[in-house]
């Protein structure tokens, strides 16, 4: 079987795409819509740099294939912004926080932490480092990460009150 | 790390995945669900299906069904689902343990407990909880179903008897009923989250007297398949719920561990007897509550 | 306890500011090399030998070459007749190292072929109809066999496995010995792990025939980069345009790829179009030659009755692989600081470097450092133990005292600065040890294993690799220089080009803080870029634990410099001497009369545009590069083989609190305490990520990674299923306490804190564990310690 045509929706637009489909759903974003945010590790579903947000849960891209994902909403690290395209509340506090050095791991950890404040608005720390610890960093040690999360969920606290 | 090519079908309905699965002939024809455990084997080249047949449009496969003395939960049911179920944490907490230690999140995210199954790794936890529980599977095929006990299902490390043209379509997990129910269940990974090295299950029922009316326990990474440790229960059974530690004597002769880059052979035996008396224990106090 | 050093009141220096890279990372648009689109790119995939050492005897690939979509199948004899082989560190004329196995296979996993296709899904599955025929041979893989015993020779022409073996001694060692009333010897062990960064390596390369320039993109750290890619390609350094400005996705010393950009930028020439190979996680795990330091260590010390040790002799024992590049001398940096922070008066140092049939050895952070703290903290321990003394008090009575800097060690290097004693007792307060001695103690009375372990080390920074001398007197190299460029626009903005790439250290951050620092000008508005190769000034690449020290001052000379023409400038216009001017926040004044001012614009207004205002002679424009020597360096070594290296010393004094669950061996670090003093910390978020990230990178190597071997030499650790990258389960949260004692070497007392928590956490973590140990009279010393090496050692214990 050679290509199929597929339509995927990738924040919030339909794309159309023709692929092998034996392409998994990270080379399908990088490779043919450009969204090259979503990073390649391990591809073998450890390290956790290519998840994305999948019906709203974070998934590894790298154990999907592009053709499974038709009928589902994908969101990336380019999508994450406000819908007025500033930079959400959690991209900033990993900013203020510097959660982050090479930025390799970060849109996953993005994906991870973003999903996990929807769930779970007041994390402890030992929550927060469950939820990304599907997701390997070889830089910070993880503490600025968790700082970052914990700083976003009292802005958000903070902005209800 | 790319899988060799393959074609590709969106199952719209069991017959149809069972006719293709029928209609392989020569061909490798291989269902897709979560692919948690099967892409990347793809990714290895290790795997190398002609077809994939992804199931998880095909409705009807993913729900959690409360049958009283029993819960039928789909082959497609999502990990997540599971973890989810206040259904499965009220009435099968000991599935409930185990699926919180399977992966990472984004593992169960996709992750389907069919799909988990029907791998036979031999230290996955859902496979070992259900094990301990006599579950059994549902495995059909175009030309009928069958019902199987899980204990026999697995054959080999990575191997279980479910048939080329078969798919399974459900678990069925007894429910004990009864006042003084406890669980336990424990691992040991080289991380949190790994494959287990060695992981033990355990459901036990405590009687009037404090004396174990029933137990159910099993342990994994300590064979090529998953244990139901029926020796250990047997010497449970009937003992006084603060002596305990006879009971686990035999336990040596019920399990065949290897030694891998991750753990000795020496290594498994030894901490299974000391996970498997934790996880006892465990379901005890928690029995006693 | 002594006073801390008053500090000036910087604006930005030493100040909470963000990090300038972090906004493209949190939106996903940093450039990482696999992001590099060149139109009409082809893809390469590898094919590996599954033999640890084989002959190869043919090899066909026409029905690679048949597939469709497939345009060619390069192996090694090609490419050795066409391209130069690659450098090594040491002088080995006989070991010859191409990025294609050449007749034989000397490691499992070495790249006999490379494909090149229309995708790399295409070049793997063409690379699997290459067909191999191999001679397998029993291979060469125990390292101590590697001296004595008859083994497999790796290269059969150098004549043995033996690559370098040599001792040296610095001061009076037999006398020292002798006149000591105790000794004692241990063997210390640091498995072979690696920094592994979650980005592989990857280089896309693209020759254009008519300018003949060679444009190379890589996820690339490594100094002399552009010219061994010159040198193999036998062309002149300047046909090859490296570009600085992709996002190197983390590296800690191991981003080399040397290999695989000949192999690229070969194809690329022959075959007319651009040519990307990005290592998937099993090229790299095996044939991408990124493995660490794998090293035994046979050490004695000489002490006294009251634990200082007066003498060291050390023996250290390197495996690097089978194609060693620059890892031997990976053993020679150590020197720098090869007694570690204590006062010892002389050390007898062996240095012995072996090949083996596994993957290539290359620089991993701390380049030998953190092996070489780890063997040396084992010592203070066993000093302890033997004298029954506190392990604290050992350390206190043996390490530098604040008022004996500069402090000269016996192979010549001078610690710049430090207030060590004061950081320790730091440590120990912050840490709370009696209280985390009375936890561990609880701990134990509940049954559990604890321990609570205690390190000081040093992190060198700077460079200055003339240590390479001593392990081959070709390399007669005393420069180790990092420049940068600043320019100032007529309209006023300012520009800083530096000459290398960054892979997560906020240079651009640090290069823009100080700049502005100099120049009184907001950091924010301080654009700084990476120049190409074929622009940019002298570079030695971001290793060493350097960059903040030597490109940080060339910024404050070249800053300097651009503010002293200003004020320059501004006299002349305004009518005065130059010592009458007053620069204060963008505007030259005239000391005593205010009003008579320029403002920053105005005088790079006319700098740039106003020949008739400018200073008879002075140069037009505003702009002054530097290019920055190390500090304090540029001699060879004396006749005792004695020579400065490093110019700045780090302190590092660590406090872990471990818990070991005993059925199961199980390590949890419950607290982690890291007293550390790096000198003036330009950007304090920065300075705390590389401490915590090293403490994390040195929690995997003592508890978690090793790429393991079997017998025959087969990779055992070849994914991340084996090879076990701590999670965020696994670091335990770090208290990190900041001291500083600036360096009198550098522009603003600034010292190197890259490698950061990586060089003593191994020590400390395996501290911990023996403390936990200590009352089954257990001791491990060897990295890494797993959760079966603890069981079984208790096991066998209670038998």
């Amino acid at each position: 079987m050679s290509e199929m045509e597929i339509t995927l929706n990738v924040n919030g637009r339909d794309r159309t795409v023709s692929v092998p489909p034996r392409m998994t759903l990270v080379d399908c974003l990088r490779d043919m819509l450009r969204l090259t945010g979503t990073h390649v590790g391990c591809e073998h579903g450890i390290c956790g740099a290519c998840s994305v947000m999948f019906d709203g849960e974070p998934v590894r891209s790298c154990l999907m294939f592009a053709v499974q994902a038709e009928g589902h909403k994908i969101t990336t690290v380019e999508g994450l912004a406000d819908d007025d395209g500033k930079i959400s509340d959690l991209q900033d506090s990993f900013w203020e926080c510097h959660a982050m050095q090479c930025g390799y791991c970060t849109p996953g950890m993005l994906v991870a932490s973003q999903a996990l404040l929807a769930e779970n608005p007041n994390p402890d720390d030992n929550e927060i480092r469950e939820a990304i610890s599907g997701n390997l960093c070889r830089c910070t040690g993880y503490q600025q990460i968790v700082e970052a999360v914990k700083m976003t969920a009292q802005r958000r606290r903070e902005a209800r009150s | 790390m790319k899988a060799a090519a393959f074609d590709y079908v969106r199952a719209a309905d069991l017959d149809e995945v069972c006719r293709l699965l029928a209609e392989a002939g020569d061909e490798e024809r291989k269902i897709i669900a979560g692919g948690q455990t099967l892409v990347p084997l793809m990714a290895m080249r290790m795997a190398r299906p002609d077809m994939l047949i992804d199931i998880n449009d095909v409705p009807g496969l993913s729900e959690i069904d409360d049958r009283g003395d029993q819960i039928a939960i789909g082959g497609c049911t999502l990990q997540r689902a599971v973890e989810r179920s206040d259904l499965i944490s009220g009435r099968l907490p000991l599935l409930a343990k185990a699926v919180r230690n399977v992966g990472h999140i984004q593992t169960r995210n996709r992750g389907t407990v069919g799909g988990s199954i029907v791998h036979g790794d031999p230290s996955a936890e859902i496979p070992l909880a259900a094990l301990a529980l006599e579950a059994t599977v549902v495995l059909r095929s175009a030309s009928g179903e069958t019902e199987i006990p899980l204990d026999g299902f697995f054959e080999a490390a990575m191997v279980t008897n479910i048939e080329p043209e078969q798919i399974l379509t459900e678990i069925r997990i007894p429910v004990w009923q009864g006042h003084a129910i406890g669980t336990g269940f424990n691992e040991t990974a080289s991380r949190q989250g790994d494959f287990a090295i060695v992981a033990a299950a355990a459901q036990v029922e405590l009687a009037g007297d404090g004396t174990i009316a029933r137990a159910a326990v099993s342990a994994g990474g300590v064979a090529p398949s998953p244990v139901k440790l029926r020796g250990v229960e047997a010497a449970l059974a009937g003992r006084q719920a603060d002596d305990l530690d006879a009971a686990f004597e035999g336990l040596g002769d019920e399990i065949d561990p290897d030694t891998d880059v991750h753990a000795t052979a020496a290594y498994r035996s030894r901490v299974a007897k000391k996970l498997v008396a934790r996880a006892v224990a465990d379901a005890v106090a928690e029995a006693k509550r | 306890m002594t006073e801390a050093p008053t500090l000036p009141n910087y604006r930005y220096v030493s100040r909470k500011r963000r990090t300038k890279e972090d906004r493209r990372f949190i939106t996903g648009r940093g450039k990482f090399v696999a992001d590099v689109f060149v139109p009409g790119m082809k893809h390469v995939a590898v094919l590996p030998s599954p033999h640890p050492r084989a002959n190869i005897l043919s090899i066909d690939s026409s029905a690679a070459m048949a597939l469709p979509g497939v345009h060619y199948v390069l192996t090694g004899d090609e490419l050795a007749a066409e391209t130069n082989s690659l450098f090594h560190g040491l002088d080995l004329p006989n070991v010859v190292w191409h990025p294609l196995a050449v007749g034989m296979t000397r490691y499992a996993g070495e790249w006999v072929a490379a494909v090149v296709a229309d995708s790399r899904y295409i070049a793997e599955d063409a690379a699997e109809l290459i067909e191999v025929e191999y001679e397998s041979l029993p291979a060469a893989v125990d390292s101590e066999k590697m001296i004595d015993e008859d083994q497999p020779l790796v290269h059969p022409a150098h004549g043995s496995n033996v690559l370098f073996r040599k001792t040296w001694e610095w001061g009076p060692v037999k006398d020292d010995f002798a006149s000591m009333p105790h000794t004692v010897s241990y063997r210390a062990r640091w498995g072979r792990s690696s920094t592994v960064p979650i980005e592989t390596f990857g280089v896309v390369a693209k020759w254009d025939e008519i300018t003949e320039i060679m444009d190379v993109w890589a996820s690339i750290q490594m100094p002399q980069y552009q010219d061994q890619i010159a040198s193999a390609l036998r062309m002149p350094m300047n046909n090859v345009r490296v570009h600085n400005d992709v996002d190197v996705g983390g590296s800690y010393g191991v981003k080399r790829g040397i290999k695989h950009t000949i192999l690229v930028s070969y194809l690329a020439k022959r075959l007319g179009f651009p040519v990307r190979f990005i290592e998937d996680r099993l090229d790299n795990m095996s044939g991408g030659d990124a493995h660490g330091p794998d090293r035994i260590f046979d050490i004695t010390m000489a002490f006294d009755d009251d634990g200082v040790i007066r003498s060291m002799k050390i023996r250290a024992l390197d495996d690097v692989g089978a194609y060693p590049g620059r890892a031997p001398l990976q053993l020679g940096k150590p020197m720098t600081a090869l007694c570690g922070p204590y006062r010892v008066n002389s050390i007898e140092y062996e240095a012995i470097s072996v090949t083996s049939n596994k993957t290539g050895q290359v620089p991993v952070r701390g380049f030998g450092q953190s092996p070489t703290n780890f063997a040396i903290e084992t010592g203070l321990e066993r000093v302890a133990k033997y004298l029954g003394l506190d392990r604290v008090e050992v350390r206190a009575r043996n390490l530098v005292r604040k008022d004996e800097f500069p402090w000269k060690i016996p192979p010549g290097s001078l610690y710049d600065s430090g207030d060590f004693h004061a950081v320790l007792e730091s440590a120990i307060k912050t840490s709370d040890w009696d209280d985390l001695i009375a936890r561990r103690d609880a701990l134990r009375a509940e049954g559990k294993l604890a321990g609570v372990g205690i390190t000081t080390c040093l992190e060198p920074g700077g460079g200055n690799n003339i240590f390479e001398y001593l392990f081959n007197p070709k390399l007669e190299i005393t420069t180790f220089v990092e420049s940068v460029l600043i320019k100032v626009e007529p309209t006023g903005a300012i520009t800083a080009v530096m000459c290398t790439t960054t892979s997560g250290q906020g240079h651009e951050t640090m290069v823009s803080t100080i700049a502005g620092e100099e120049l009184e000008r907001d950091p924010d508005t301080i654009r700084v870029v990476h120049g190409d190769s074929l622009e940019a000034l002298p570079t030695r690449s971001p290793v060493a634990s350097r960059m903040t020290i030597v490109l940080g001052t060339a910024t404050s000379n070249a800053a300097r410099e651009i503010k002293a023409k200003m004020i320059t400038i501004a006299a002349h216009d305004l009518g005065v001497e130059k010592d009458q001017i007053e620069y204060a926040d963008g505007e030259f004044s005239v000391r005593g009369q205010p009003e008579r001012k320029l403002l920053w614009g105005d005088v790079c207004h006319i700098a740039h545009k106003q020949f008739h205002r400018m200073p008879p002679g002075h140069e037009l424009g505003l702009q002054a590069y530097s290019v920055q020597q190390v500090p304090g360096a540029g001699q060879l070594p004396n006749e005792k083989n004695e020579v400065p290296l490093y110019p700045c010393f780090s302190f590092q004094a660590h406090v872990p609190l471990v818990e070991i669950d005993p059925d199961t061996g199980k390590v949890k670090i419950h607290d982690y305490y890291i007293a550390h003093d790096c000198g003036t910390a330009i950007n304090p978020d920065i300075v705390r990520g590389m401490i915590i990230g090293g403490v994390a990178h040195g929690v995997g190597a003592a508890l978690y990674e090793k790429f393991e071997y079997d017998p025959d030499g087969q990779l055992l650790a070849g994914t991340f299923v084996d090879y076990l990258l701590p999670s965020a389960h696994e670091i335990p949260p770090v208290t990190d306490i900041e001291h500083c004692t600036p360096s009198p070497m550098t522009s603003l007392g600034q010292k190197g804190s890259g490698e950061g928590g990586y060089l003593g956490a191994p020590a400390a973590v395996a501290s911990a564990v023996n403390d936990a140990l200590s009352p089954y009279d257990i001791e491990i010393n060897e990295l890494p310690i797993r959760a079966r090496d603890i069981e079984a050692a208790l096991y066998d214990k209670m038998k």
